[in-house]
């Protein structure tokens, strides 16, 4: 025991000695005294003494500082987090100490606020993807992912799933680390190297009645939008397969919701609803699904509306929690417990202010910058923009095999220029030879588009 | 007057959209082909953003959280944190970073990755960790393929059990079954794991032993030496859940007690606030000979700048996109500096120390009592039973929780862990005073009082939240169901 701490209340000395004195001890010391000596002496850490806060702060602005953020340089990424302008009152709302600081509503009687909330997030995913029910989130797109194709197993008692091609790298490779231990096993089905499209015929030969589920990325990974997807649900059903859709939520202001062409599970990252890149997390999964017979197999928290026991209240509470690890214990749905429920608020509120209208105008926006994009880079010789001849909905592959140039070395230059380019895809996926995937949304005005393919123009040409 | 929660009767924020009306799709020469297009934008509120701010802030003040109050719900450490871990987290330099950023921009953010692991390290006392899971039982799920790796590895693939306490957290065997294991679930002696049971447990097909020590009742586990040592002669590993660390910060290092695993709950120790269910982030730390199988990428620093490393050929790959709850990391990074060596031993000492008297207290009262006897020195949190209080005045521990709403304190974790009656676990942390404490203290006699004289008041509680007592059940079943603001037949409710 040291002096008293700012943070911790009754460290006071002499606060603590009289707590001491009434339970009838004299010394921090006989609190530990149930931890065997061997163990105690051996407990020392070696780490710096404490600090005030404005040293802390000085100390850690200056690691962070080290930081360009995407404020600082004009940045293409995508590819599964993407940039995207949050409402300050998002960030307004999240700040509710009352939100931030509480835990999982168990008691809903004094956690209405945040069970509300959460059922008006699964009202809104719901109505986003056209599905029956939601869960309050599951971790990220990629996680969801694993949770979903252990999902459609449980359900179909079948053991293969098939991923397209393209599909992407890390999601696929987090799926992996979920499947592979429920004894799944991931199918790889072709895509047209022209148009993503996904090879129908291709499809037909893989799926079989071992297939549990077909996923699809809509839009996908590299940013084209099947359009086949009815037909894909067709041949899916058919083998008594599950289709699962994955989404960038956004896009489906514009693109048909896939619970319109049947998809049975969706998934999906709701970063873009509101919340902070944050360097790849925190995300936000989102899970949908639709009937009974699935949602009895859904992972995550659910929330439920209800009414008070003497019928005179609306109320909200957590539902059908028998799926879940805190009662079913090693026969649950899945082990999760803590989720992203700040993030789903971020969702509600993001969601609500745009409403409709702007849900809409922002699509188009975007789809506008995307075009405008396409139209200026395919301009430049050798480069081919999109590389997919399909539509595409903020992001798109774009080829520099012809310019002779690698990508790592054009996106070298155009840092120094304090553009970060798109994605290297080369490593990905080599059979696209020198790729990057491209990003622009609603926060690269065409000022920015110029300047991007103004340095690229210098880049190829070599100056 | 007492404690009132707010009552807005707020409605569904569809319900206060001003109009329905959908805008027409405009033609738009971007538009999807037909096949792919919507045709019916969806449904959401159309309001001004005021509007949006009020629902939101109104039903913010139908909800309760450590800013509030008293949060003592054992095994989640519901603490204060500093302010200054959210406001850091709210800069531009983590908040606009995207991952897949040059890691030449990145070297802050990387920097503080790279020095939150080895923090984490040296405070558990391991010797690398991977700070990819994205909460505590993702983190429970990436320790077990861990073990399932290593055993791999040693071509011991048929080790196919994993063995949990019958007091562990829910998570721990749904994670082990995750994994494809089969679990053994043994049972408890006096709320301590039972030697015997474990060594007749243990054999060739043992791949390891999930612990949280202090275990869910807050008793630390005297014997884990001997525990240690009858799972490593079997062939097996030790995973240790990190829920309970708040309990031994300088005093006990699980890495010292004989665990090859560890996860650690950063949102219940470390800074982050629990935001309703979560962000949080589950890091596992892992002695030397588990390094080789953590998932990819790891961060690096090799002199002069930190990378992200990708090249670990023995790697269990991914466990999720990306590299974690960074911004949720950073926020620890912020805790432990301000907090330092001594401040973190503090946080131990104090939440121990809060837990040992609320527990002498409260056992005193009539109806409550401490199983197994009155075990001080207990560690951060402890089990008080009500079944005496049941079994005399016909009051469940549920009916108790609900009356200490009225008295803004949060109730308890209740009926955990499952292998006692009635069971009430208290989980005060180091951020409640002594006046809180006793006002707890006041809240439970007054409880008790309330019990024996059968009051109306007790039964009907709580009043003073911002409903009464809910219908839960009606929730889940299936003819009263409702999981979305549409009604069976489609109609917005």
């Amino acid at each position: 025991m040291t002096e008293p701490h700012r943070y911790i209340s009754n460290s006071n000395p002499q606060l603590v000695e009289s707590m001491l004195h009434e339970i009838g001890l004299t010394s921090i010391d006989e609190l530990f005294s149930d931890i065997p000596k061997e163990i105690q002496t051996t407990a020392t850490m070696n780490i710096p003494s404490q600090s005030s806060e404005a040293d802390v702060r000085r100390k850690v602005e200056a690691v962070l500082a080290k930081n360009l953020s995407t404020k600082e340089v004009i940045s293409f990424l995508g590819g599964g987090v993407w940039p995207h302008h949050v409402p300050a009152a998002v960030d307004a709302i999240l700040s509710r100490g009352e939100f931030l600081t509480s835990y999982t509503p168990y008691q809903p009687e004094i956690s209405q606020g945040m069970l509300q909330a959460l059922f008006e997030y699964q009202s809104l995913v719901c109505e986003l993807t056209a599905m029956e029910y939601a869960n309050s989130s599951l971790y990220d797109w990629s996680t969801a992912l694993g949770e979903a194709a252990r999902m459609t197993s449980r359900v179909s008692g079948r053991q293969e799933f098939i991923v397209p091609h393209y599909g992407h790298p890390e999601r696929i490779g987090t799926l992996n680390a979920f499947a592979e231990s429920a004894g799944i096993k991931i199918v790889k089905t072709l895509q047209s190297e022209k148009t993503g499209a996904l090879n129908l015929s291709d499809l037909r030969n893989r799926i079989s009645s071992r297939t549990a589920g077909v996923y699809l990325e809509y839009p996908s990974f590299l940013g084209f939008v099947e359009e086949e997807v009815q037909e894909i649900a067709r041949i899916t059903h058919q083998a008594g397969s599950l289709l699962v859709v994955g989404v960038e939520p956004i896009s489906l202001g514009i693109l048909r919701p896939p619970g319109d062409f049947d998809a049975d599970i969706v998934i999906g990252e709701g970063q873009p609803l509101g919340n902070h890149m944050n360097f790849g997390g925190p995300l936000l999964g989102i899970f949908a699904c639709k009937g009974e017979h699935l949602l009895r197999q859904m992972p995550g928290r659910i929330i439920g509306k209800t009414s008070t026991q003497d019928g005179t209240q609306d109320a909200y509470c957590m539902a059908l929690q028998t799926r879940e690890q805190h009662i079913r214990r090693a026969k649950a749905t899945s082990n999760i417990c803590t989720n992203e429920a700040l993030m789903a608020i971020a969702a509600c509120v993001y969601l609500s202010i745009l409403g409709p209208r702007g849900l809409t105008d922002l699509c188009n926006v975007i789809s506008e910058r995307t075009h405008y994009a396409q139209r200026k880079l395919s301009e430049l010789p050798g480069v081919k923009a999109p590389y997919f001849d399909s539509f595409h909905f903020m992001e798109f592959a774009v080829n520099f095999d012809k310019t002779g140039k690698k990508v790592s070395e054009i996106n070298e230059t155009l840092l120094n220029a304090g553009i970060q380019g798109g994605l290297d895809l080369s490593a990905m996926f080599p059979d696209l030879g020198q790729t990057a995937l491209y990003c622009f949304s609603e926060v690269h005005s065409h000022v920015d588009i110029d300047m991007l393919v103004d340095k690229l123009q210098q880049v190829l040409r070599g100056n | 007057m007492g404690f009132v929660q707010a009552r807005w009767d707020e409605p569904l924020i569809i319900q206060l959209s001003h109009t329905n009306q959908i805008p027409d799709q405009l033609a738009n020469a971007t538009n999807p082909p037909q096949k792919i297009r919507r045709h019916t934008p969806p449904t959401l509120p159309d309001l001004a953003e005021i509007d949006v701010i009020r629902h939101y802030t109104r039903l913010s003040q139908e909800n309760y959280g450590v800013d509030l109050g008293i949060y003592p719900l054992g095994s989640c450490t519901m603490k204060y944190n500093p302010k200054l871990c959210d406001q850091i987290a709210s800069s531009h330099k983590i908040q606009e970073m995207h991952p897949y950023q040059n890691p030449k921009m990145a070297q802050g953010i990387l920097q503080v990755m790279y020095e939150t692991s080895n923090l984490l390290a040296e405070i558990v006392g391991v010797d690398k960790f991977t700070l990819q899971p994205a909460a505590g039982a993702h983190g429970e799920y990436t320790g077990v393929l861990l073990m399932q790796a290593y055993h791999a590895d040693r071509n011991e693939a048929t080790r196919d059990e994993i063995i949990i306490p019958d007091s562990a957290h829910g998570t721990n065997p749904a994670s082990a079954a995750m994994a494809g294991y089969k679990v053994l679930e043994i049972p408890s002696l006096n709320g301590c794991v039972d030697k015997e049971a474990l060594k007749s447990s243990v054999g060739p097909r043992t791949a390891g032993l999930m612990i949280t020590n202090p275990n869910t009742l807050g008793i630390f586990e005297r014997e884990i030496l001997e525990i240690a040592d009858i799972v490593h002669d079997a062939g097996g590993l030790l995973y240790y859940d990190g829920a309970n660390l708040n309990a031994i910060l300088g005093k006990a290092k699980p890495g010292s007690m004989g665990f090859d695993i560890v996860h650690l709950n950063l949102h219940k120790t470390f800074g982050t606030p629990h935001g309703g269910g979560g962000p949080g982030a589950g890091p596992v730390g892992v002695t030397k000979s588990l390094v080789d199988y953590l998932p990819v990428p790891t961060v690096e620093y090799n002199g002069r700048e930190y990378f992200l490393n990708y090249n670990l050929p023995k790697s269990i790959g991914k466990v999720r996109a990306y590299y974690g709850s960074v911004a949720v990391v950073l926020r620890a990074y912020v805790y432990i500096l301000l907090h330092g060596n001594d401040g973190l031993q503090t946080i131990s000492e104090i939440a121990v120390l809060n837990s040992n008297y609320l527990a002498a207290k409260l056992s005193k009262i009539r109806g409550f009592e401490l199983p197994y006897g009155n075990r001080i020195p207990g560690k951060h949190e402890f089990v008080l039973s009500s079944s005496k209080l049941l079994k005399e005045t016909g009051v469940s521990a549920i009916q108790v929780g609900k009356r200490l709403l009225d008295m803004a304190i949060h109730p308890p974790t209740i009926y955990f862990p499952t292998i006692v009656e009635e069971a009430m676990l208290i989980e005060p942390t180091e951020t409640v005073s002594k006046r809180e404490l006793d006002a707890v203290v006041a809240a439970f006699q007054k409880i008790s009082d309330e019990c024996y004289a059968k009051s109306e008041t007790l039964l009907t509680s709580p009043h003073s939240t911002t409903v009464s007592r809910i219908d839960e059940a009606k929730a889940s079943r299936p003819k009263t169901m409702q999981l979305t603001w549409r009604k069976t037949n489609g109609e917005l409710s």
